[in-house]
């Protein structure tokens, strides 16, 4: 009996320690090793002792501003965001209505867009001659642009609001889609009020969900490097802003490691303050088919209230995607002798996307640059994915073992680890034996799975920990082995929730500038690398093909998302 | 199942390709910076020549490009380095990322550009950052443009300038340079200080500060630190051809601040001959015509004929600021810092 026992918890180990395997491995290769190598090899530089620059920079007013700033406007914006996506989350996890699906896939667009890309846009819609400035001027005969945007923290706000927004509306307004809404009816028979449903019903069993959101937006916040730089400027510095400044420009190694692990240690606290958190408060539940859930819009009160909360998204997400798209087939030039804002329509900068006047080698249509943009993606999903389920499950059916205890918060360190560094990191330790990948264009959609993988798991965990183990319990009792289990139960319930990981995948990884430029093999440019040298060169035409290659992308990231949306593997995703 | 197939073929193959051995002769790696660019048939001439291969590998912006350069000493991704300039030539130089060479091809370049007498980079090809002016704004308001940097402080200037952050941008640190160069050590920061004062806008970026706040674009202020190439730029890259340049550059004395960027073979190359033949090609006039049109940039080599837009519209000043490569090298990270402490607090 005892013999049996422990061969049991042995086999059990086996199986756990199997699973964390690829995971684990992946992490070691692409994140673990190259990390250490750059931080050992900037922290060695230092010349009095590795010690001596994580004194410093813990010491330097500048470290403890950045820090404060970094810290509170994170806080800020995911409250915003919070505030902003909830309503949104409720209204699409509620109600079935027209347009939901299309209207779920254009919030997705602006998490793929290229901090530039959306400079741009903010600036065609509110810049100081951006279509609101020109419009509030006219109608008030004013001499000056009233609004001040670009250069404000209101500026990093927003559009950190605009990023991330969906990830509350995917995250929980999917887990919220499944909730039963038999226990709110329950409470409201019993005499609570609706606040009082919300607070006590509701929002605990809601609670996984938005702090898993929450705690997303809020590292990625933290870790916000180009909107601060682009849309901030100068007076604001967050961590990742500074570091990239000590290595870039001064090149001091040493300090740029210690701030680095600074960041680091303060993503790790929170995430383990999360874990900790949120493995207090999920509970099993009975998940149920959305199709009982989610009822048409009904009466005035209901349809002014959806229509409020649509038009707010509308106006947040899309408003400045479509003064982009808008400008992308706008003449650029003002009229020579003038400075009034040129307007009229053109399809001249569609046009010269197809050729290239200069001959450049470096030059490919638009076609190319989509299906490397669209490879890379699909790749990422297919790794996020094999790498992300294994580690859900874990998390959700074995949360209390050891290693998941261990693994949880770590997964969530890359997202919040410096850009900079870690590209850095790249360099040192996959340039050289035994890897000699770093010049590999593998190497990128690795790098993007390592950002898509948190999110993965993130958006599976809460949908795999909500199923009743008594279901587990009952398959076992009749034979089924662990792997059925996991087919038969375990996949189907959560197969929306792979569906919400593989979107977020596919959108990580078609927005993603940074380890793109690091690991650039100039013949496999994405469409945002594209933009980004269109964007670096004086001209009309330049501009011009900056802004229609990205509505190239929100295009192709837009039909990407529906494409996903309505991937259904057999009853997968609509149980 | 059905619809995951194509994906997961597509990958499949996408990892094939990725990964099977390639049977190329031999290659050439050339490493640099983002804005880099060459004609097709150049490179094919060059290939064809010698019977090799020539890949690039970009890899970010002129300071991270070399940072990764000097990061990847031990198992050099490259054989040779274009890209790095006269304000992070110290950085390169003393961490010894480049083997010396000393190309015949330099006989005929003149002496004002070769900063490195041992040789260990030579230079390409230079380009002046200056101010630049968007000419309908001025004629407009019947102001004069401004023809020095002391100039800028005149209240008739007040919040009509956007520069670049020298902390983050390039160009802003030419600008940097510049005001140094100028005004010298002990009174640069003054000078910024007064700047200040009259209400410049400083932003971190180039696209921002041209594409966001320059009148002749998204915004509002009609002077902009760019480069002295950017009018020609304008012409070239116009919707409708223009007959008369819509922005120029200030190419006065003493304002504009001359980049010269260098390329230099990587320590410990497993391609040295092939390496040099490259650096002689770059110097030699098929590389060097096509620096133009591509990256804006001007010919160091004399022989090189200009494309005729190009000259057309070009002004090269003629007496841009001279800060000693010596004083750079020392001074530069304090300068920075120096120039943070009183302008961004």
């Amino acid at each position: 009996m005892t013999h049996t026992a422990a061969s049991g918890r042995n086999r059990s180990r086996l199986a756990g320690i199997l699973i964390w395997a690829g995971p684990l491995v992946f992490l070691l290769l692409f994140y673990f090793f190259p990390l250490g190598s750059i931080l050992d090899a900037g922290l060695s530089r230092a010349e009095s002792g590795a010690a001596a620059p994580l004194l410093e920079a813990w010491r330097s007013p500048i470290t403890r501003r950045a820090l404060w700033f970094t810290t509170w406007q994170a806080a800020v914006s995911t409250l915003l965001t919070l505030l902003v996506g909830l309503p949104g989350a409720y209204l699409f996890a509620r109600y079935q209505f027209r347009g939901k699906r299309m209207l779920q896939a254009l919030a997705g667009i602006p998490f793929v867009m290229p901090t530039l890309v959306v400079a741009a846009a903010f600036n065609a819609l509110l810049g100081p001659r951006g279509w609101v400035n020109i419009g509030l001027m006219a109608l008030f005969d004013l001499a000056a642009p009233p609004i001040q945007f670009s250069q404000t923290l209101g500026a990093i706000l927003l559009a950190h609001v605009f990023y991330n927004t969906t990830i509350v509306l995917r995250m929980v307004g999917d887990f919220w889609a499944h909730l039963d809404p038999r226990l709110q009816s329950a409470a409201r028979t019993l005499g609570a009020s609706p606040w009082q449903t919300a607070r006590r019903v509701t929002l605990p069993l809601l609670l996984p969900a938005i702090l898993a959101a929450a705690l997303l937006v809020f590292i990625f916040d933290f870790s916000s490097f180009g909107v601060i730089l682009i849309l901030g400027g100068p007076a604001f510095i967050t961590l990742e802003v500074e570091i990239f400044y000590q290595t870039t420009s001064l090149f001091n190694l040493p300090l740029a490691a210690a701030l680095s692990v600074i960041q680091l240690v303060c993503n790790l606290a929170l995430t383990i303050a999360y874990t900790r958190l949120s493995n207090r408060i999920s509970r099993p539940l009975t998940l149920r088919a959305r199709r009982g859930i989610q009822r048409p819009l009904r009466g005035l009160k209901q349809r002014l209230t959806a229509g409020a909360v649509i038009i707010l998204i509308f106006s947040l997400l899309l408003t400045p995607l479509a003064a982009l798209a808008v400008r992308s087939v706008t003449r650029l030039e003002p009229e020579r002798g003038s400075t009034t804002v040129a307007s009229g329509f053109t399809l001249d900068f569609y046009r010269a996307l197809a050729e290239d006047p200069r001959q450049s080698i470096f030059y490919g249509p638009p076609s190319e640059a989509i299906a490397v943009s669209l490879s890379y993606a699909a790749l990422t999903v297919v790794f996020s994915l094999l790498l992300g389920i294994p580690a859900a499950w874990a998390l959700a059916r074995r949360g209390d073992s050891t290693l998941s205890r261990v693994f949880d918060p770590i997964i969530m360190l890359p997202m919040g680890t410096s850009a900079v560094t870690l590209g850095l990191g790249f360099i040192v330790a996959l340039s050289g034996p035994p890897l000699y990948l770093s010049t590999s264009p593998l190497l990128i959609p690795f790098a993007h799975t390592l950002v898509a993988f948190p999110f993965t798991v993130r958006s599976l965990t809460p949908a795999l920990r909500s199923i009743q183990p008594r279901l587990h319990l009952a398959a076992a009792s009749l034979g089924a082995r662990p792997g059925q289990i996991f087919r038969a139960i375990d996949l189907p319930l959560a197969g929306r929730a792979a569906i919400v990981a593989a979107t977020f995948a596919f959108t990580i990884s078609l927005g993603e500038f940074g380890a793109t430029a690091v690991i650039a093999r100039p013949e496999y440019a994405t469409i945002p690398i594209a933009i980004y040298r269109f964007l670096g060169q004086p001209g009309a035409m330049n501009y011009g093909q900056a802004l229609a290659l990205s509505t190239i992308l929100m295009v192709v990231s837009g039909g990407g998302l529906l494409f996903i949306e309505r991937l259904r593997i057999g009853d997968i995703g609509e149980f | 199942m059905k619809k995951t197939y194509p994906i997961m073929l597509a990958a499949l193959m996408f990892i094939i390709s990725a990964c099977s051995p390639k049977a190329e002769p031999d290659t050439l790696t050339v490493m640099t910076h983002d804005s880099f660019s060459i004609s097709e048939d150049v490179v094919a001439a060059f290939e064809d020549m010698y019977g090799v291969e020539v890949r690039f590998l970009k890899l970010g912006d002129a300071g991270s490009a070399l940072n990764k350069a000097i990061l990847s000493m031990d198992a050099p991704l490259a054989d040779v380095f274009y890209g790095v300039d006269n304000t992070f030539l110290s950085r390169a130089l003393e961490e010894g990322v480049f083997e010396p060479y000393e190309s015949p091809m330099l006989a005929s370049i003149p002496a004002e550009f070769l900063l490195d007498d041992e040789f260990r980079v030579v230079p390409i090809d230079y380009g002046d950052v200056c101010l630049n002016i968007d000419l309908d704004y001025f004629a407009e308001q019947g102001l004069e443009a401004p023809s020095s940097l002391d100039d800028l402080l005149d209240p008739a200037y007040a919040g009509l300038l956007v520069v670049e952050n020298p902390a983050t941008s390039s160009p802003g640190m030419a600008f940097l340079l510049a005001t140094i160069g100028h005004f010298g050590e002990s009174h640069y920061l003054e000078y910024w200080r007064a700047l200040v004062e009259n209400d410049v806008l400083i932003v971190n970026d180039w696209e921002t500060a041209y594409y966001a706040e320059f009148s002749r674009w998204g915004g509002t202020r009609p002077i902009v630190v760019s480069y002295g190439s950017s009018p020609p730029f304008e012409m070239i890259y116009a919707e409708e051809p223009m007959q008369s340049p819509a922005t120029a550059a200030i190419t006065a004395d003493d304002t504009c601040y001359r980049q010269i960027e260098f390329a230099g073979i990587l320590t410990g190359t497993t391609h040295r001959e092939l390496a040099e033949a490259w650096i002689d090609f770059m110097l030699s006039p098929a590389f060097q015509e096509d620096l133009p049109m591509q990256m804006f940039m001007f010919p160091v080599n004399p022989d090189a004929q200009l494309d005729e837009t190009f000259v057309e519209f070009l002004a090269i000043p003629e007496q841009p600021v001279v800060v000693s490569s010596e004083a750079i090298v020392d001074n530069r990270e304090a300068w920075l810092e120096a120039w943070r402490g009183v302008v961004l607090q």
